[in-house]
């Protein structure tokens, strides 16, 4: 396995497994992300699994007082830790990946941009939504803001850039498309991403364990609602 | 109980950031000068992960409406108790009505309260730092409003005693200073053209070796659009030899990336867990404390350290600070 070890600053220490957005790079993010959750490792702050690498925090005073050897640094004591991991990764099971459905109001007020979006690709509105839709979708990683999903495996040919002026604030449960990527917007935030509907799943509950609806390896399947199933949706509390 | 009669610029609740949950994208937050946290905790007997009041540039003006210990670390504000001067980095018996009010800021730009005892604030994801943009944390997810009040909880035995002995010795006056403080290696101000540490980031061999010498040699302002979740420095600008696309991954407190328009951004405690940009840099964690007290307009240098250098550095701190939290433990036994 091809694998390249960087320090990010002086408590954490980022493992790469490819460098291009793939499956087989993503299944080796996450059999090392299974085999960190498996195991209990009590010098390891957290870690955080991205497109092509796992990042671990770790404290550095812990493996000191671990280590048989005070002059061994620590970022060294932890290479040399994972590099053993790697060795019996290969009989690291993942598990089965969930499914979740996303249930999206596409066009009108919910998504101002599936006009544009249309028109760029040279398709009636009704095609965006029916290729959204059909996309097989997966959950690369969580990042940019609290419970925000990468999604990669949308259809090309309704891809757009993002918008130049990014907007000031985007409403959450926003569902847009930047380049060949789709994402739901998590939180109230500002953005630059194309939007074409609205989901009235919160994605992000902080008083849930976990606090993401989703997680990295999930796959996803979005529905199609009228605004009336919207806001019903909206109002019932386990949404 | 504490009454927020004036909340000041920016006062918001801290602790030692939200841990664990990065692989969900909840930013990890927490006081921005990490050590004056800590120490402030301390100096009134609690753990370091409890919350402490994070003050920024303007203070606000606090009624204490009972008797208690507390303490102010980092920048030096000016704080006045009832109109007299008191001191940072040591501990304050502080009499019920009383008011602590700020002045003129001198050095750094935050300043840390702790009371004994700690706030009485619940944690939202094992932690009560305020995360202002997801409205997370802290005193209802926000800073502090005119008219706030804070509760706080009972200090331990050890440290009432303590505060029965000041209260003794206060005598008639507001408040009465305990005889010790910090020594000064962990409360040295920050003065213009500081110099910070800092190690290769991991794309620092991608950009032109103009910029790379650029970085390293030429000052660098901090702008005023400067907060929580990161500092743009201005400064020349910074380009890379190459133009590939980066694939986000994640980024550190501390990370200095450079986005396309050339200017860097060095990101703190409120920063995004991942991000795309181009890292040219670290800041040595040592020195993150030395940033948090920066102000907007302040120059700064850079000067390269090896990674293991700054990982040393790091162990050797924290070696001093447990020295000087079991001094001052002995303080309350």
């Amino acid at each position: 396995m091809d694998v390249t070890y960087s320090p990010l600053g002086d408590q954490a220490i980022t493992i790469k497994f490819g460098t291009s957005i793939d499956l087989d790079v993503h299944q080796k993010v996450k059999q090392f992300a299974s085999y960190i959750d498996q195991h209990s490792i009590e010098w390891m702050v957290e870690y955080i699994p991205t497109f092509t690498t796992v990042t671990m925090y770790y404290d550095p005073m812990k493996i000191l007082r671990k280590s048989t050897d005070p002059e061994t640094l620590p970022y060294e004591w932890v290479r040399q830790r994972i590099e053993e991991w790697l060795k019996d990764l290969t009989s690291t099971t993942t598990g089965t990946p969930r499914t979740i459905t996303i249930p999206v109001c596409y066009g009108g007020e919910f998504g101002p941009d599936l006009h544009a979006v249309a028109t760029y690709n040279q398709l009636e509105e009704q095609d965006v939504i029916n290729l959204h839709l059909q996309g097989d979708y997966l959950v690369y990683m969580i990042g940019f803001a609290p419970g925000f999903p990468y999604i990669g495996g949308m259809d090309e040919t309704i891809s757009m850039p993002r918008k130049e002026e990014p907007r000031q604030s985007i409403p959450e449960g926003s569902v847009g498309i930047a380049g060949k990527q789709t994402g739901v917007y998590s939180i109230e935030t500002p953005g630059g991403w194309q939007l074409i509907g609205r989901t009235p799943l919160r994605l992000f509950r902080p008083e849930e364990s976990p606090p993401s609806l989703l997680q990295a390896g999930d796959r996803i399947v979005f529905t199609s609602i009228t605004e009336e199933e919207f806001y019903t949706l909206k109002e019932d509390p386990s949404c | 109980m504490l009454k927020v009669m004036k909340s000041g610029l920016m006062t918001t609740i801290q602790d030692l950031g939200r841990h664990g949950y990065q692989k969900e994208g909840v930013v990890v937050s927490g006081a921005m000068d990490e050590v004056a946290h800590r120490v402030s905790n301390r100096l009134v007997g609690n753990p370091s992960s409890f919350p402490t009041l994070e003050i920024t540039l303007m203070g606000p003006v606090i009624e204490f409406e009972e008797d208690a210990l507390i303490a102010l670390c980092g920048g030096d504000l000016a704080p006045l108790i009832d109109g007299h001067p008191v001191d940072s980095w040591r501990p304050i018996f502080v009499r019920k009505g009383c008011e602590l009010r700020f002045g003129r800021l001198q050095t750094g730009f935050r300043v840390y309260m702790a009371v004994a005892g700690g706030y009485d604030i619940p944690p939202v994801m094992h932690s009560t730092s305020t995360y202002l943009r997801a409205k997370l944390g802290g005193y209802k997810g926000r800073a502090l409003e005119d008219g706030d009040r804070l509760s706080t909880l009972s200090p331990s035995e050890e440290v009432y005693r303590v505060m029965e002995r000041l209260r003794h010795e206060c005598g008639d006056a507001s408040f009465k200073e305990d005889r010790f403080r910090v020594a000064t290696d962990f409360t040295h101000p920050v003065e213009s053209g500081q110099t910070i540490r800092v190690t290769k980031g991991t794309e620092y061999d991608s950009f032109s070796t103009e910029s790379v010498q650029a970085f390293e040699t030429e000052p660098f302002t901090i702008n005023s659009k400067s907060d929580r979740m990161g500092c743009r420095l201005i400064g020349p600008a910074l380009t890379r030899q190459t133009d590939e696309d980066l694939i986000s991954e994640a980024v550190a407190f501390g990370t200095i990336q450079v986005p396309t328009d050339g200017t860097p951004i060095l990101l703190l405690a409120d920063r995004q867990t991942t991000g795309g940009y181009p890292r040219i840099a670290q800041v040595a964690t040592v020195d993150l404390p030395k940033v948090a007290q920066l102000k907007p307009g302040e120059d700064i240098h850079f000067e390269l350290i090896t990674h293991e250098q700054s990982q040393w550095l790091y162990v050797e701190r924290e070696k001093r600070l447990q020295q000087l939290f079991v001094g001052i433990q002995s303080k309350f036994n």
